[in-house]
């Protein structure tokens, strides 16, 4: 099954519950971190990183002798990377979305593939469990290409146990993106005003989808009860509350996982655990 | 004209609160929340929206089924994975249809039509604390960045219209798309951080971006007593960076509070007041410096 940890708004706790879940994971899972503009996984989990490799996506070279400014390439480009300028051809690499159309369209073969950094993909081991991580290269605007070539080491990964997402916030294509292979989603909120805008818009981009969903509500008893009534109201099950206490801020401020360093929080997280397997098991049985 | 950014690298920081806080003590400033993915910034000022308008960017494909003769083509070509085959034959997934047209312009039956996307809402309103610019993009969609810089685009448009010259922005999460749009043209970035792990990782990810950028930088620790080791090294390795401290803000329940009243923190009387009136000095200081 593939689980993934997403919320609408940033800092609601996401990394704190799959650092967290991966602890308590009670059997070998992988461990993906698709946060790839601020992966914080690996803070908490300390992975032993066996491979990091540089990710790459393909853009347009041109071989000016060749071109004959004829634009089809230019017409064609829906993303401004590609432009004849005064009897020049211009690439602009950083603009390109690497669909390949322009490569395509050349009548003259006068375009060839380049590269361009999109970041690098890291894996290795965190205690029983695989861990993979995307980093997206500073200055890189796409995160989802980088995504993309993460979540084709799905259907391997799968083969051998549970995948743990630690989605990126917000409900724009990348956060969408991070939950589109899951079986089930968990959705981190926090009962503030700020949480519970987010947590409705993130609600509203996931249901769509169609996949189960649980929210858990971090610093629980901290602001009002929106979250709560909104869940009940939209039949949301809330699988976990948090509370709300200087000692998980602290805990978490030195990079500990508070599952397993506070008295009291561990059954909160297995109890998550046991209530994402059975809805992910419910759908399975459903499908 | 001058812009500030308010961003951060890593969510939940307190961006937004402490914009929040900085648009009620601006005198004179044009406000703007570019996190157009989940903008949060309303919910302290309750805007009063005067203008609405659409806003379209880029374009999605959509196979027409009586045009299609099921070659496959479009499928082969798409880089995204975008054209499933079912029973009824193919169809494009708007969610992963990246909007290249290779499929459109090599369909050798031209089956497939273009239509543009309307990919969210934006709005001009009046704010108790002066004309506030924002937006709401539909969930899913992309161009977060060209809408981010249209946002930018209208406010400095009013501030020169109302005769103003400071745009104060509440940036997005992260170092990608929208937050490279915000940046462009910037002159100084408010970095709010925490002293947690991720807060320090996310701080020097965004950091090297404002450095690409040559932005000025000021650094401003939020929750700072919650670590307050990890705040000095949080501190000293900005001030070796150049940039300038904007102060250190104590985790305290005040920020929350005004929030739940749907104010600006600086607004209720709370101890922070002092401090966040010492920090957004020293961030006009060092605007103007």
């Amino acid at each position: 099954m593939i689980y993934a940890v997403a919320s609408g708004k940033g800092g609601t706790g996401k990394t704190t519950v799959s650092s967290s879940l991966a602890a308590l994971w009670d059997a070998p899972a992988a461990l993906v971190d698709l946060d790839v503009e601020e992966p914080n996984l690996h803070l908490f989990l300390n992975p032993d990183l066996s491979s990091v490799e540089k990710a790459w996506i393909e853009v347009p070279e041109a071989d000016e002798d060749k071109c004959t400014r004829c634009r089809a390439c230019a017409d064609l480009c829906q993303f401004k990377a590609i432009t004849v300028m005064a009897d020049t051809l211009l690439v602009f690499p950083e603009m390109c979305h690497g669909c390949g159309g322009c490569l395509a369209v050349c009548p003259e073969g006068a375009l060839f593939p380049g590269r361009r950094e999109l970041g690098e993909i890291c894996k290795g081991t965190a205690g029983r469990h695989r861990f993979v991580m995307g980093r997206l290269r500073v200055g890189e605007a796409m995160s989802p290409p980088l995504m993309r070539q993460i979540r084709e080491l799905f259907p391997a990964l799968a083969k051998d146990g549970d995948i743990l997402i630690d989605a990126p916030p917000g409900v724009s294509c990348p956060a969408i993106n991070a939950v589109a292979d899951a079986d089930c989603i968990v959705l981190v909120t926090e009962p503030t005003p700020f949480g519970f805008h987010d947590f409705k818009l993130a609600w509203e981009a996931f249901t769509p989808l169609g996949k189960p969903m649980g929210a858990v509500i971090n610093r629980a008893d901290l602001g009002d009860s929106q979250v709560t009534d909104f869940c009940r109201d939209n039949n949301i099950p809330v699988w976990a509350e948090i509370p709300y206490s200087r000692d998980i801020a602290q805990a978490y401020s030195r990079g500990e996982i508070i599952a397993t360093m506070l008295k009291g929080l561990e059954p909160v997280f297995t109890t998550l655990r046991d209530r994402m397997r059975a809805a992910a098991r419910k759908e399975a049985t459903h499908a | 004209m001058r812009e500030i950014v308010v961003i951060s690298g890593k969510g939940g920081a307190g961006k937004t609160s402490m914009t929040g806080a900085f648009a009620h003590l601006a005198d004179n400033a044009i406000l703007c929340d570019l996190d157009v993915d989940a903008p949060d910034l309303h919910l302290l000022l309750s805007p009063q929206i005067k203008t609405e308008e659409s806003f379209l960017s880029g374009n999605e494909a959509v196979i027409d089924p009586d045009r299609c003769i099921g070659c496959g083509q479009c499928a082969e070509l798409c880089r995204y994975n975008a054209v499933r085959e079912d029973a009824d034959g193919y169809r494009i997934d708007p969610l992963a249809c990246e909007g290249c047209k290779v499929c459109v312009a090599l369909c050798p039956e031209q089956a497939i039509d273009f239509p543009q996307k309307h990919c969210g809402q934006w709005y001009v309103s009046d704010t108790r604390f002066g004309t506030m610019v924002h937006a709401q993009l539909f969930p899913g969609e992309e161009n977060s960045g060209r809408l981010v810089t249209l946002l930018k685009q209208k406010a400095r448009a009013i501030a020169e219209e109302q005769g103003l010259d400071l745009v104060l922005c509440d940036g997005a999460p992260g170092i990608g798309c929208p937050v490279i749009s915000s940046m462009a043209g910037t002159n100084l970035a408010v970095i709010v951080t925490e002293p947690t792990p991720s807060g320090l990782h996310d701080l020097k990810r965004v950091a090297e971006l404002c450095d690409r950028f040559r932005t000025k930088v000021a650094v401003l620790v939020n929750k700072w007593d919650i670590n307050p080791d990890l705040t000095e090294e949080i501190e000293s390795w900005s001030t070796g960076r150049g940039y300038t401290l904007a102060g250190r803000i104590p985790h305290d329940r005040a920020v929350v509070d005004a929030m739940l009243e749907r104010k600006a923190v600086t607004e209720t009387g709370s101890d922070l007041t002092p401090l966040l009136e010492r920090s957004w000095a020293g961030i006009l200081a060092l605007l103007d410096s």
